[in-house]
């Protein structure tokens, strides 16, 4: 069967099989910042966006896709750029597998809540696995933007 | 593992009703559970086309859709002030946000999984379901019937008077539920759904002459070890079945003060 779709802004259309999960689908076509974890959908790893929102690309049917907009690290640098050293400064990284989910879910938190608590980042990020981590790191990371930053909006520190 | 023969996106319910006859199709829901599944699937029905992803307000209930996700309901501000965050708090340890823009309220009640906290909550808000062909029912009729070849439209929420409360213990944060308790407190009477016992929800009465005098820390703690008593529980990798009946009477007796404290 055939699909079309917009990724990371370009339009594609591709023939995919009925059961060809997006996961696959958009590494075959060049993103390999998604990555396959647990395929349980559980450890967030390959988190993209589908119109706008944060999923788990291994449970998504590419066909269900059909007709969406979906977005991958590869074509949201500028936005990730913004972050991303603040939680390197704090070692966060590690091994750096979990990173590109980690980075796609907190651009989802950003849009979504421009100014967290450190309840809500937590809350937002729970579904992102980090085995190297404990997660401290990627909290202080987001934290140190956000307060260098400056406050989005009033009274937000949790 | 799972695989898919032929996918169609379904252009009216008739349509997916009518490929839903054959025991080979299954409808799609958020697809996460299907998919950890190992079966092979003739035709995977998708109802994404079909509008079912909106919730609905009439003067005296809330009219959800079977493809909202479990992210649109814990987000809406209707359904939380009618439950007073218990239906956010039922959902927010559900794996993540990115798993529940995708896990379905349709898939969740169809599904009648043990571990349902979504089940577990409907119950006691007194839910309905809308079937394409078996039309309205309530979802306590609908828990206990054998799976059907039916399609569930709707989940209807009626507003009703009083408070809500959920509870829940995990032995680590996202993992299913050890046990799930919701309490509604209503003017007429209390309903009390626990689940995850670890079979799925069931609604107990307990016994409501001993909230007559309102509710207390004693008469909460009595009307809690009165349901913790009358609900059958079983052991499994997660708890054992006296460790959930103890666990039962403290989370209906703290659901039942946090209804009264709010």
């Amino acid at each position: 069967m055939e699909i079309q779709l917009k990724l990371n802004g370009r339009p594609l259309r591709a023939a995919v099989e009925p059961g060809t999960l997006l996961l696959d689908f958009v590494r075959a076509h060049g993103c390999a910042s998604v990555k396959r974890g647990c395929e349980t959908s559980n450890c967030g790893l390959c988190t993209v966006l589908l119109d706008g929102k944060p999923v788990l690309s291994c449970s998504v049917l590419a066909a269900r896709a059909d007709g969406c907009e979906v977005q991958t690290l590869e074509g949201l640098q500028a936005e990730a750029e913004a972050f991303v050293a603040f939680i390197a400064d704090q070692g966060a990284e590690q091994c750096g597998f979990c990173n590109p989910g980690y980075v796609m879910n907190t651009i989802a938190l950003l849009r979504e809540n421009p100014d967290p608590t450190d309840d809500e980042i937590r809350a937002y990020l729970a579904g992102n696995l980090c085995r190297c981590s404990g997660y401290e790191g990627q909290l202080r990371g987001i934290r140190a933007f956000l307060d260098a930053r400056g406050p989005a909006k009033e009274g937000h520190h949790g | 593992m799972l695989t898919i023969k032929r996918y169609v996106r379904a252009q009216s319910l008739d349509e997916a009703y009518a490929l839903c006859q054959k025991r080979a199709n299954v409808v799609l829901g958020g697809m996460l559970w299907l998919k950890t599944q190992n079966r092979t699937v003739d035709t995977a029905i998708d109802l994404c086309g079909l509008g079912l992803d909106t919730i609905e307000e009439t003067p005296d209930a809330y009219r959800i859709g079977a493809m909202v996700s479990l992210r649109a309901l814990e987000q809406h501000a209707g359904l939380g002030a009618l439950t007073q965050g218990a239906l956010a708090e039922s959902v927010r340890h559900i794996v993540g946000v990115q798993f529940r823009n995708l896990a379905t309220v349709g898939g969740s009640l169809y599904g009648r999984f043990g571990f349902s906290d979504v089940l577990t909550l409907f119950l006691a808000l007194d839910a309905r379901v809308e079937l394409h062909h078996g039309g309205t029912v309530p979802l306590a009729e609908y828990a206990a019937r054998p799976y059907e070849r039916d399609i569930l439209t709707h989940v209807v929420l009626p507003k009703l008077p009083g408070r809500v409360a959920y509870a829940s213990q995990r032995n680590s944060a996202t993992d299913f539920p050890v046990l799930a308790c919701a309490v509604a407190l209503r003017p007429d009477g209390v309903r009390c759904a626990v689940g995850a016992r670890p079979m799925k929800a069931q609604l107990y009465p307990g016994d409501p002459a001993l909230l007559a005098g309102g509710v207390t820390p004693e008469t909460a703690d009595a009307f809690a070890a009165a349901v913790a008593q009358q609900a059958a529980f079983g052991s499994n990798l997660r708890a054992g079945a006296d460790y959930r009946r103890g666990l039962c009477r403290v989370l209906v007796r703290r659901a039942l003060l946090a209804c009264k404290e709010g």
